[in-house]
């Protein structure tokens, strides 16, 4: 049985034979149907909020012909009553073919998949591991750009942010530049640069944008937080200098991908959502052929 | 004069030699009550122990386990906390058998994770479980949450 746990668990191979399956599914993601799952149930469980990573999983099993139950709001659920997640675990199993889970504490998938006698699905546990976030970047890198060699910055909360460092790892298997833009406060952390460089992955790090945007094939986004910040002024000054805009953007690569995991708030300006770079709400549906290639491979 | 075996005032000679059971020599000054910790000995033990500290010029601590051979794979643990440790096991005064720790490649439920939000921190039926890795230093990598213990392991000992 094969869980996805976290995508340090993956090798190039393993991932490039996920993408590939993606790529074939990606028509039915769009509007069509099959019945590859056809009698089969999901289980999602979410004990945190969600909206894209829970439809489109839900999405995706239904339109490989699967049906999905949900746990639903953690409140009506017998975790009220106290019941652990183990517990909990131990009796969805039962019910279904698949677990999705997201749960606040990190560790939490793997231990659930310790418990559960169908394969679990990490969709993110606390600021620890979201994988089929990752396959799908990588599946709009992609599609989108180059994923082979590509140069790429990471802009904004670098320390805290999940994504960036799951992608991060994930890039360093297919030879990355990786340029790491971020204030002080939210630099990526030593520990993480280390295993980047002795992967053998270029890093640059800087604190300004201007610095990087026109040599880079992809520009990843990230939400800085204000809580991050103790003083309300220098959080405002240090976002209003990682917003991008259509003044930005005026000397990148005429390849230049935008992404973004969303929500976004202030990071992107709206009216760069129509330039021919902005490729985070297609990176959004990309979650759908990339889930379903998952779901297909595990059950 | 002398105190016999078993009478008061006969803790000096229990230090010094064992009849049967298990000598864990050369243990990092102040570690000793680490050891007891990792080898779960804590509390009124059935064994007669004896803890000698700050020994040969304060370099070493010595535990001596009375009646009890302590395996390998019990043992292995405390090279965590005192990578030079030996362990002798004594029969009928004699040391029959004579090995260093030789840190495992796992350990489980002895270290508790750094990472306060990780899951082995919570009411879950899971025991904390690391992967160790020993290079430059010795680093507990947490099998769950991935966070990593680098230095002063001890402190976070169950």
């Amino acid at each position: 049985m094969q869980h996805v746990i976290r995508i340090h668990d993956f090798s190039r191979d393993e991932i490039d034979r996920i993408l590939d399956r993606a790529a074939e599914l990606e028509p039915v993601a769009h509007t069509g149907s099959s019945d590859a799952l056809s009698g089969r149930i999901l289980a999602t469980l979410f004990y945190e909020p969600s909206t894209r990573t829970r439809l489109s999983f839900d999405v995706a099993m239904k339109r490989l012909g699967g049906d999905v139950i949900d746990l639903g709001a953690v409140e009506t659920s017998s975790a009220v009553k106290g019941e652990n997640l183990a517990d909990t675990i131990s009796v969805i199993s039962g019910y279904a073919d698949a677990i999705v889970l997201r749960h606040p504490k990190e560790g939490a998938a793997r231990m659930a998949s310790e418990f559960s006698s169908v394969p679990v699905i990490n969709a993110g546990d606390g600021a620890g591991q979201h994988p089929t976030q990752t396959l799908l970047d990588l599946y709009t890198i992609r599609k989108e750009g180059k994923l082979n060699k590509a140069k790429i910055a990471f802009v904004g909360d670098l320390k805290y942010g999940r994504t960036v460092h799951s992608l991060a790892h994930a890039l360093s298997l297919y030879g990355a530049d990786i340029y790491l833009v971020s204030p002080d406060q939210l630099k990526m952390s030593d520990l993480m640069k280390d295993a980047l460089i002795e992967s053998g992955t270029e890093i640059v790090e800087t604190a300004e944008i201007d610095d990087v945007i026109d040599v880079v094939d992809v520009l990843y986004m990230t939400r800085i937080q204000k809580e991050r910040f103790p003083d309300p002024n220098e959080y405002h000054s240090v976002v209003g200098s990682y917003r991008i805009t259509k003044e930005t953007l005026k000397d990148v690569k005429d390849n230049l991908i935008i992404m973004h995991p969303l929500p976004r708030v202030n990071e992107i300006d709206p009216e760069v959502d129509a330039s021919r770079h902005a490729m985070y709400f297609r990176q959004s549906f990309y979650g759908v052929p990339v889930r379903m290639a998952i779901l297909s491979m595990v059950m | 004069m002398k105190p016999k075996p078993g009478e008061p005032g006969d803790r000096e000679l229990r230090v010094k030699r064992i009849t049967n059971g298990t000598v864990i020599d050369h243990i990092t000054a102040g570690q000793a009550l680490n050891v007891l910790r990792i080898l779960g000995i804590t509390d009124r033990p059935e064994e007669v122990v004896s803890v000698v500290m700050n020994v040969s010029d304060r370099k070493k601590d010595i535990v001596k386990i009375e009646g009890r051979e302590l395996k390998p794979e019990e043992v292995d643990k405390i090279a965590l906390i005192s990578p030079d440790a030996t362990i002798n096991i004594i029969r009928d005064y004699e040391v029959v058998e004579k090995h260093e720790v030789i840190l495992p490649s796992q350990i489980e439920g002895v270290v508790r994770c750094i990472n306060q939000n990780c899951i082995t921190n919570t009411d879950e039926p899971v025991k904390p479980r690391f992967v160790i890795c020993r290079g430059e230093r010795v680093e507990l990598h947490c099998v769950y949450c991935g966070s990593v213990i680098a230095d002063r392991i001890a402190d976070f000992l169950i």
